[in-house]
């Protein structure tokens, strides 16, 4: 079910601000592509635009072409909704709805898609948790609120949520960056499983977990304050570890700078 | 995500500061080695600031509830000697007689006039103002939003007696088409059916309908409040798992604003039930059990005591604070039943997320 993305000549605008410039790559389906570059080089925008979230901030507009299989996202008939329906998302701090109840929670997708049937909710309920690493920890309190749960629960539970109404790829915003070492663990296997299923797409700040996780490794940078983000190279991730083919990139990576 | 929205402030969740709880922390104690070491010297952490606000903020809350009790007793013991000199029933009795001697009154026509008329407002005013309030919050573009906020909270601030005039003025000769269209279609529901057809509107439902504009403004202001501090991070959750606007504002802002609805509603019924001068101009009054809303009859509680204040004394201005006192009640429950609403899914409420 997972799809390839396809970028070409992207760019990201917050009103008169390019915060992204002119990025093209590929991201290759079923498998794990991260993001990594210095704080404020466009990395989330950039991401917020494979699923259409950018233009959700007033002013904010994108312009290029970015294709799922064979369809570009931002083509003329493509409505936003449907695009996050298929292409699901994992925000940097946890988010789950404070009103909802755990299972509610998981459940919210599957509502708005219009699944009503109980036992169907059920089922996938169990899938998303089981899928995220969650079922043992909370399978006997499905009905107690969501925030009430740590903050690596709830980040597994906010990835829970996304994977329930089965996405063709899941985007990530450093999704680890709260938690703590064992939690980062967890989630890191996780991504580890998910990637048999969908196309999936981290940023991180963390070199060792790009390593670790990623099957190719994309490099984003900024000349200066105030200038926009570009992508510098995207390689496999090995190669981008040991032998980058631009300079900055190896700096970035051995701590030189950024 | 940065937006140039604040949604940095804390929900509300209003709890009164309790003047009881200024606790500091007791790092030095009463330690006889005063000046030993910087931990002890309690002169540099403002320790006599602390207790200068805690006497004051406790001192007043004390003398606050002093007065409170001490109104409360002196209009319970009026009230009991007016209820003991009744002839009538004071809970069943339609009739408010006290300038007769042996005197009879009672609440049964005002107090179901003063529900009605709350209830008309409240189903009128509660979901008109949470449209508006959405709207000025989520769909209207910037300057629109800011514009009408503007205007609806400058509407708050209208004294009710103007609504009262507007309301007998303008709103009351077209009522009349409202009525019959009312009365035309919805008669079989028992209490829109006029008796006498073409009657002028002076009744409590368009009492209900003035009280409802009346509140509306201050129910808006409140809630388009509560929806703004709505966390970014909750709405674009939403949004990210494919919700649409409606959908997001219904998994989203309401839910997460459901406390501060009941809130507000509240705050809009107080002003509903105790208003006096919008009820007054609208309604000529008349003590009877009616439930035929259109119908010109019917009082309320506050209408009441405003008109027979002037020409009672003793012993009738006894029985006017009975009914005062029963309005406190009705106020008291209502609030009392929203309160346990809010608090039975507090822990859902979001509020300290
Ligand atoms: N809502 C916004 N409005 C205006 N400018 C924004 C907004 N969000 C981000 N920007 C700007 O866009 C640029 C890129 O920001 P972005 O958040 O994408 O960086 P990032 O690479 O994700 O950084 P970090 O690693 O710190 O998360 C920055 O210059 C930032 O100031
Ligand atoms: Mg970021």
């Amino acid at each position: 079910m997972a799809k390839r993305i396809d970028v070409s000549g992207l760019n990201a605008y917050y009103g008169g601000f390019r915060a992204v410039e002119d990025i093209s790559m590929v991201v290759e389906p079923r498998s794990v592509t991260a993001f990594i570059g210095p704080s404020g080089c466009g990395k989330s925008t950039f991401l917020r635009t494979l699923n259409r979230m950018h233009e959700v901030i007033p002013g904010a507009r994108v312009e290029g072409k970015v294709l799922l299989d064979d369809e570009n996202l931002y083509g003329a008939n493509i409505d936003p909704v449907a695009v996050r329906r298929t292409v699901g998302m994992v925000f940097q701090r946890p988010n789950p709805f404070p009103t909802m109840s755990i299972k509610e929670n998981v459940a919210a997708g599957l509502k708005l898609n219009g699944v009503r049937n109980k036992k169907l909710i059920d089922e996938a309920v169990e899938r998303s948790l089981r899928g995220a690493n969650l079922w043992n920890e909370v399978k006997d309190r499905l009905d107690k609120p969501g925030a009430g749960l740590s903050g690596g629960q709830q980040q597994r539970l906010c990835i829970a949520r996304a994977i329930a109404v089965e996405p063709q790829v899941l985007l990530m915003d450093e999704p680890c960056s709260a938690l703590d070492p064992i939690s980062t663990l967890a989630i890191e296997d996780l991504i580890g499983q998910l990637k048999e299923q969908f196309t999936i797409v981290i940023v991180t700040h963390n070199m060792q977990q790009a390593a670790r996780v990623s099957d190719r490794t994309a490099f984003f940078n900024l000349s200066g304050v105030g200038q926009p983000g570009r992508l510098i190279e995207i390689d496999s991730t090995e190669k981008i570890f040991s032998n980058p083919s631009v300079q900055a990139t190896e700096d970035y990576i051995s701590g030189r700078f950024g | 995500m940065e937006t140039p929205r604040d949604t940095s402030a804390p929900p509300g969740d209003q709890q009164p500061p309790q003047g009881a709880h200024t606790a500091t922390p007791n790092l030095a104690g009463s330690s006889p080695q005063r000046g030993r070491s910087s931990l002890s010297d309690s002169s540099r952490t403002g320790r006599r600031g602390d207790a200068i606000f805690k006497f004051a903020s406790s001192g007043s809350g004390v003398l606050l509830l002093v007065i409170m009790a001490a109104i409360a007793a002196f209009l319970t013991v009026r009230a009991i000697s007016a209820i003991s000199a009744n002839h009538g029933n004071f809970l069943t009795t339609a009739e408010w007689q006290t300038q007769t001697d042996p005197i009879t009154f009672g609440i049964a026509a005002i107090a179901l006039g003063t529900i009605i008329s709350a209830v008309v407002a409240m189903a009128l005013a509660v979901p008109v103002a949470l449209g508006i309030a959405l709207f000025i919050s989520h769909y209207a573009p910037r300057r629109i939003a800011q514009a009408l906020g503007y205007v609806v909270d400058l509407l708050a601030a209208v004294p009710s007696i103007v609504f009262g005039l507007w309301g007998a003025l303008f709103l009351v000769p077209h009522m009349i088409g409202v009525n019959a269209w009312l009365n035309q279609y919805f008669s079989w529901t028992y209490v829109f059916h006029q008796n006498e057809p073409g009657t002028q509107p002076r009744s409590l439902f368009t009492v209900g309908v003035v009280l409802a504009i009346m509140i509306l403004p201050i129910i808006t202001a409140v809630t388009r409040e509560i929806f703004l501090q709505v966390p970014r991070a909750h709405e674009e959750a939403a949004l990210a798992l494919g919700a649409t606007r409606w959908e997001m504002i219904r998994t989203a802002v309401i839910p997460f604003g459901r406390s501060g609805i009941i809130s507000a509603s509240m705050l809009g019924l107080g002003r509903a039930l105790g208003e006096t001068m919008a009820v007054a101009t609208v309604l000529s009054p008349s003590y009877v059990i009616n439930f035929h809303i259109l119908d010109p009859a019917g009082s309320t509680i506050a209408q009441n005591i405003a008109s027979q204040f002037g020409e009672s004394q003793g012993t009738g201005r006894d029985a006017l604070i009975a009914a005062g006192l029963v309005l406190f009640v009705i106020t008291l429950l209502v609030n009392g039943g929203a309160r346990l609403i809010i608090a039975r899914r507090k822990e859902y409420s979001g509020a300290d997320a």
